[in-house]
């Protein structure tokens, strides 16, 4: 891939930190965008000593998605690659019960990034090139009883990824959906992981780079889980209902 | 889950969590915790019966002044990384321990020393401020005329947990190390080289401990001085600080037990030996070769099998030193346990509250971890203590506590102030409880 600019969405998770570290180190120039940039700053300065690239920091906020169209707009420059890691686990048992955490759960990681990407790719559509890089996640495969409405807004995302990957196809403009399984960040911390299954944030950073320059449509991280959610999806519902996963 | 040191000993049950923020560390104070950098101190220092505070998420850069070489950076940040970003500047660390996978809060904590202790110091001696999270949660910047800071440097996590550090670095003009073998035939020969090379600025005896008799001690001394940008080969001027590609090898699991006894062991030491008789002229080595020949084999310390190994580390008094050191060559060499490393080093004058280097030579052996050398390392403890000398936590898996407090005045003292600032209460590891600290 050329040296560009590349915009990461969410950018104070482990995934977004690990996913600038890596683009930093190939030489790109980073924008980072989330809700309270300020609280970047540390990771501006060190992006910067270490690689020696410009860093740029920008606030977003995901649920306000009428604000999405200005964002992109205020932008420096419009980058070449916009990576998103915008998600919200929350606590499945309290979204069951309460409606404003489950709404908050969907929007954040159905509507929010969808619109952002959305507004991005307008823009990416016009100029007739760039990459768009949406991290969903493999709970969108199948709705589970143990974590469904997460899964069904990813599952919404991930819909949205290949839509608009069809749309954009003839502009010019390739659209990556990333599916990681279990990762090893902030959002699973206290979570009792198997160790094989569960990638570092570091590795799905690397695999997000290689999708890019390989073009590649829909990567699994780790491979595995392509295997374990094509057994999952297999399940007859009949089946299915009955098991406990 | 179960964690341990480099060493693979002991296996400790623990609560290992990984905190983002300085909240998130306050949350776990109460627990009774101990941080953890990269998990390169070899026994039980950096994991805790309580909450293991993995750092890795403290790991920062945060300024650098380009002249005076001075890195403010957060304590998770690796040496490795450090050594990357700041050499194709003309930046070295002016300290380094064997290896450059570990973080600045751990050099800190062990205030670890390098091959240039004689000349330069330790690591708390390249330092300008620490911060430390104290007890009661508060973050304190401590300069170097600070008690707190004396303690901290060295203190094994156990004043508080280290948050950020400013260290300086050295000049060098390229990223290459003349390096001169010397070989001696016995531990009186090495120890008259090393003093002789005083003026060396990195100096270190590889020993072959297994070598018996009149040949006991027979060591190698590798001298080294940062290369000159006039003494590389003009291929590399236009980058000399350039690594030359190095193929890293993984050890894929923990080798069988049947691969390293007495025997295998006598026959690398012997071949190591012979092989360093060939290479005494002057050799450029870069940086990566030099300090840290033991990194090109990424989890070497399986080489040791599932039971893991023990390193013993002390420092004798320059007055008792050579007596010291043949009782405890002679004691160890009889035993014929495998031991594939032994390291010899001078040290320079004492600083901190309760780090390990004092004048004198710094002897450090590996063991495979088994009966026998648990024993052998309890009649090493002796010979130590019946010469003035002292332990190295940071090495440390199985002292006890009174040889410890016969060791060294320092640790009554030291545990006085962890119970007087309650520090005690909140920050511990397998190790400090197993020490009384």
């Amino acid at each position: 891939m050329s040296v560009g600019v590349v915009l990461i969405l969410g950018a104070g998770s482990d995934i977004g930190r690990a996913c600038a570290h890596f683009f930093a180190a190939k030489g790109h120039t980073i924008q980072l965008a989330a809700r309270a940039p300020d609280r970047l700053t540390a990771d501006q300065t060190d992006l910067q000593l270490r690689y020696g690239v410009s860093v740029s920091l920008h606030a977003v906020d995901a649920l306000e998605t009428d604000t999405h169209a200005d964002f992109v707009q205020a932008l420096p420059v419009l980058p070449d690659v916009a990576i998103s890691v915008i998600g919200l686990l929350g606590t499945h048992t309290k979204n069951l019960k309460d409606t404003a955490s489950a709404v908050q759960i969907l929007r954040s990681n159905f509507e929010g990034p969808a619109t952002l990407l959305g507004a991005l790719a307008t823009q990416f559509e016009a100029r007739g090139s760039g990459t768009l890089v949406g991290v969903s996640s493999v709970a969108g495969n199948r709705g589970r009883a143990s974590n469904y409405i997460y899964g069904a807004a990813k599952a919404g995302f991930t819909a949205y990824l290949s839509g608009l990957r069809h749309r954009l196809f003839p502009s010019g403009v390739h659209v990556v959906t990333v599916l990681p399984g279990f990762v090893d960040t902030a959002m699973t911390q206290g979570m009792n992981l198997p160790p094989r299954l569960t990638a570092q944030p570091g590795q799905v950073a690397e695999a997000i780079y290689y999708a890019i320059v390989k073009k590649r449509n829909i990567i699994y991280f780790k491979p595995i889980w392509r295997v374990i959610m094509a057994i999952i999806w297999a399940l007859p519902e009949e089946v299915f209902k009955r098991t406990r996963l | 889950m179960k964690m341990s040191g480099w060493g693979r000993y002991p296996m400790v049950e623990t609560n290992l969590v990984s905190p983002h923020t300085e909240k998130d560390l306050r949350d776990h104070l109460a627990e009774g915790c101990i941080a953890r950098g990269n998990g390169r101190a070899y026994g039980d220092s950096a994991v805790s019966t309580g909450t293991t505070l993995h750092m890795r998420h403290f790991n920062r850069m945060l300024r650098f002044d380009a002249q005076t070489g001075t890195l403010e950076a957060e304590a998770g940040v690796l040496l490795e990384d450090i050594i990357k970003t700041f050499l194709p500047q003309g930046w070295f660390p002016k300290v380094t321990p064997g290896t450059k996978y570990v973080t600045l809060g751990g050099m800190i904590a062990a205030d670890v020393h390098g091959k240039n202790h004689h000349k330069s110091g330790g690591m708390s001696e390249t330092l300008t401020w620490i911060d430390v999270m104290n007890a009661d949660g508060s973050v304190q910047r401590l300069s170097p005329d600070d008690p707190l800071f004396a303690w901290t440097c060295g203190g094994m996590g156990l004043t508080g947990v280290i948050l950020r550090a400013a260290i300086q670095l050295r000049r060098v003009e390229t990223g290459y190390i003349e390096q001169r073998t010397l070989s001696a035939p016995n531990l009186q020969v090495a120890l008259e080289m090393l003093k002789a090379a005083h003026s060396a600025t990195y100096s270190v005896a590889w020993i072959d401990c297994l070598s018996k008799g009149a040949a006991l001690g027979r060591a190698l001394i590798m001298l080294g001085e940062h290369a000159k940008h006039s003494a590389l080969h003009s291929a590399l001027h236009s980058d000399p600080f350039a690594l030359a590609p190095r193929r890293k090898w993984t050890m894929p699991m923990a080798a069988p037990q049947v691969l390293l006894n007495q025997y295998t062991a006598r026959a690398f030491n012997a071949a190591y030996w012979r092989a360093g008789q060939h290479k005494t002229d002057p050799v450029l080595t870069d940086w990566d070769r030099y300090f840290y020949p033991l990194d090109a084999i990424l989890g070497w310390n399986r080489i040791y099998g599932r039971r893991g190994f023990l390193q013993f580390q002390c420092v004798l008094p320059h007055e008792t030193a050579e007596g010291g050191l043949q009782a405890l060559l002679k004691a160890t060499s009889e035993a014929g346990l495998g031991a594939f490393l032994a390291v010899l080093k001078q040290m320079g004058a004492e600083a901190g509250g309760i780090s390990f280097p004092r004048p004198g030579l710094t002897l450090a052996i590996d063991f495979p971890r088994n009966q026998g050398s648990l024993q052998l390392m309890e009649r090493l403890d002796q010979i130590v203590l019946a010469h003035a000398g002292r332990f190295y936590l940071a090495k440390d898996a199985r002292l006890s506590a009174q040889t410890l407090k016969a060791s060294d005045p320092r640790v009554t003292p030291f545990a006085q102030m962890l119970q007087n600032t309650e520090a005690d209460n909140h920050f511990h590891s397998a190790q400090s409880k197993r020490l009384k600290l």
